[in-house]
């Protein structure tokens, strides 16, 4: 079977894809990569199309053993990449052999990595999509987190696809920084945050704590107040701001609840929450506000400038 | 009513400051409406007590479009309550050995278990929600005769299928999960069964009967005790 073993799991290895979604009115949640850029470039390196299974790294540690002749690319965190042994660079794809060892090691600067196999992880999709959410029991192989010794079933390859190894630019591949900024749509219940505590929000720093996970990532700095308890419980969509009775916001991420009741201050734009994503606790984010129009524009230049960029063929 | 911005690619309604049948009612339609106005343009949305979330294709459309069709869909919206929900009966067995709380809901209710059982079923309650959980539907209003806080501290593991109480919501845990919710009874049927066509026997904005049976037909109907 083409496949590769898993001879270490890594902190938390899933299967994503594009995510899940039309399943919201049952409680499943959307899942799919926390990075989606990084996510993006890795299928596309390997010539997939976009939304592709692919394993999320989290924090580094993973080995794999090659049953099968194929390509491969790693993209996202800083994760040192051995092939048997071998020192080898990301953003670009590799050709690997059947009994070839693939090692990542932990992170140096940001915290997923993806890496993406020529056509894709085939395990079998539930409710639509293969993305893991293991809170729900949903997606991947069972429901659950890569384990030792699992088999990763993937596509047969095409060789007359690539017989060269493509990268992405170097003065594109994103840099990891301790300090996002973190592009807001104000939304939901702004009104009830006054114009001073709006002001304390966006001119703050706030650092990651450590409570952070594929959930959302809990901040920590200035207390922020609104003028309500609770709300009805409501939809809550990615990127959310919730800023519960501590004053403390919780920007919710892809394995979110799907409704909550606690007061939102507005929504982090997708192109940011994948920033965010790759932060660990100690590093520090602050708040900018943006309107829709701005956030709009930013989608559309962000996947032009995805759509224009160019692979360069490695020597 | 009023239209929101939720996030980069989602609008969220407000029918109104409160749950009620009504507005539970008018959440269904709009869901119904915009489902049908939005087609592909439509990524997923989220009914819940008195508002709707909708979430759009950034790449194909924009909030400006977005909210207009929506405005097209709210002006639509009727009073007729026989519009929307089916109706669907649950069977319940409120047995003491499955609905541990029972005795002391009772005894905090000052009524008999007989009595909370019975005013337990004798309400229609309304889906209001589903989240938390997959399959976790929020069912009220419950009579406040019986409508009891949350425990002070919720238990590690409550069983898949455990009937319950929250202040005025009730509800069926679909799986087994840490919880707060007062126990009542256990039901046979499966609130999220993820191999079945039909995944949820409930959705938003229907209508829901408790009924009781006895540890027999529980068992009978593939109970667990």
């Amino acid at each position: 079977m083409n496949s590769f073993i898993v001879k270490s799991p890594g902190i938390l290895t899933l299967f994503q894809d594009s995510g899940r979604s039309g399943f919201y009115h049952l409680g499943l949640t959307n899942g799919g990569p926390l990075d989606s850029n990084a996510f993006k470039w890795a299928n596309r390196l390997c010539g997939n199309s976009l939304g592709t299974c692919a394993l999320e790294v989290s924090m580094g540690g993973l080995e794999l053993e090659s049953q099968v002749d194929t390509l491969i690319a790693i993209t996202g965190a800083n994760m040192a990449l051995t092939i048997n042994s071998k020192p080898q660079e990301l953003w670009r794809t590799h050709h690997i052999k059947s009994g070839d060892t693939i090692s990542l090691a932990y992170a140096s600067h940001g915290v997923r990595s993806y890496l993406a196999v020529a056509g894709g992880f085939t395990i079998a999709p539930q409710f639509g999509s293969r993305s893991t959410v293991c809170r729900e029991g949903v997606g991947g192989l069972n429901g659950d987190k890569i384990a030792k010794g699992d088999v990763l079933p993937c596509a047969p390859f095409k060789s007359d696809n690539f017989s060269y190894d493509q990268m992405l630019p170097k003065k594109l591949h994103p840099i990891y920084h301790d300090h996002v900024t973190l592009r807001t749509v104000p939304s939901y219940q702004q009104q009830h945050f006054s114009s001073v505590q709006q002001r304390l929000f966006y001119s703050s720093e706030y650092g990651v704590s450590q409570l952070n996970d594929r959930m959302g990532y809990r901040l920590s700095g200035q207390k922020i107040t609104s003028d309500i308890q609770g709300i009805l419980s409501e939809g809550i969509c990615s990127g959310a701001i919730q800023i519960p009775a501590d004053g403390q916001p919780i920007v919710l991420l892809n394995d979110r609840q799907t409704i909550g009741g606690y007061p939102k201050i507005g929504a982090v734009i997708s192109a940011d929450t994948s920033k965010l994503a790759q932060l660990s606790a100690g590093q520090k984010v602050n708040f900018e506000a943006i309107s829709m129009e701005c956030a709009h524009n930013i989608h559309h230049l962000t996947s032009h400038l995805f759509k224009q960029t160019q692979l360069e063929r490695c020597s | 009513m009023n239209i929101q911005v939720a996030g980069e690619n989602a609008l969220i309604i407000y029918f109104a400051e409160q749950a009620s049948p009504y507005v539970a009612q008018q959440v269904k339609q709009a869901q119904v409406l915009i489902q049908r106005e939005l087609k592909q343009l439509l990524v997923d949305f989220i009914p819940s007590y008195a508002s709707l979330l909708v979430v759009y294709n950034i790449d194909k459309t924009d909030h400006h479009n977005v909210r207009a069709l929506i405005r097209k869909c709210l002006m639509q919206l009727t009073d007729d309550i026989a519009t929307v929900g089916k109706i669907v009966e649950l069977p319940v067995f409120y047995g003491e050995d499955v609905g541990i709380d029972l005795k002391a809901l009772a005894q905090q209710a000052k009524l008999s278990v007989k009595d909370v059982i019975d005013i337990h079923q004798s309400v229609e309650y309304r889906v209001y929600a589903i989240g938390f959980a997959p399959g976790f539907a929020y069912l009220g209003d419950v009579d406040s005769r019986i409508a009891t806080p949350r425990l002070s501290t919720p238990r590690k593991k409550v069983p898949q299928g455990a009937v319950a109480i929250a202040d005025k919501q009730t509800a069926i845990y679909p799986s087994e999960s840490p919880g707060g919710w007062n126990i009542i009874g256990k039901s046979p049927t499966k609130m999220f069964d993820r191999n079945a066509t039909e995944t949820m026997p409930v959705a938003v904005g229907d209508i829901v009967k408790f009924n009781a049976i006895t540890k027999a037909e529980f068992l009978a109907l593939g109970g667990v005790l």
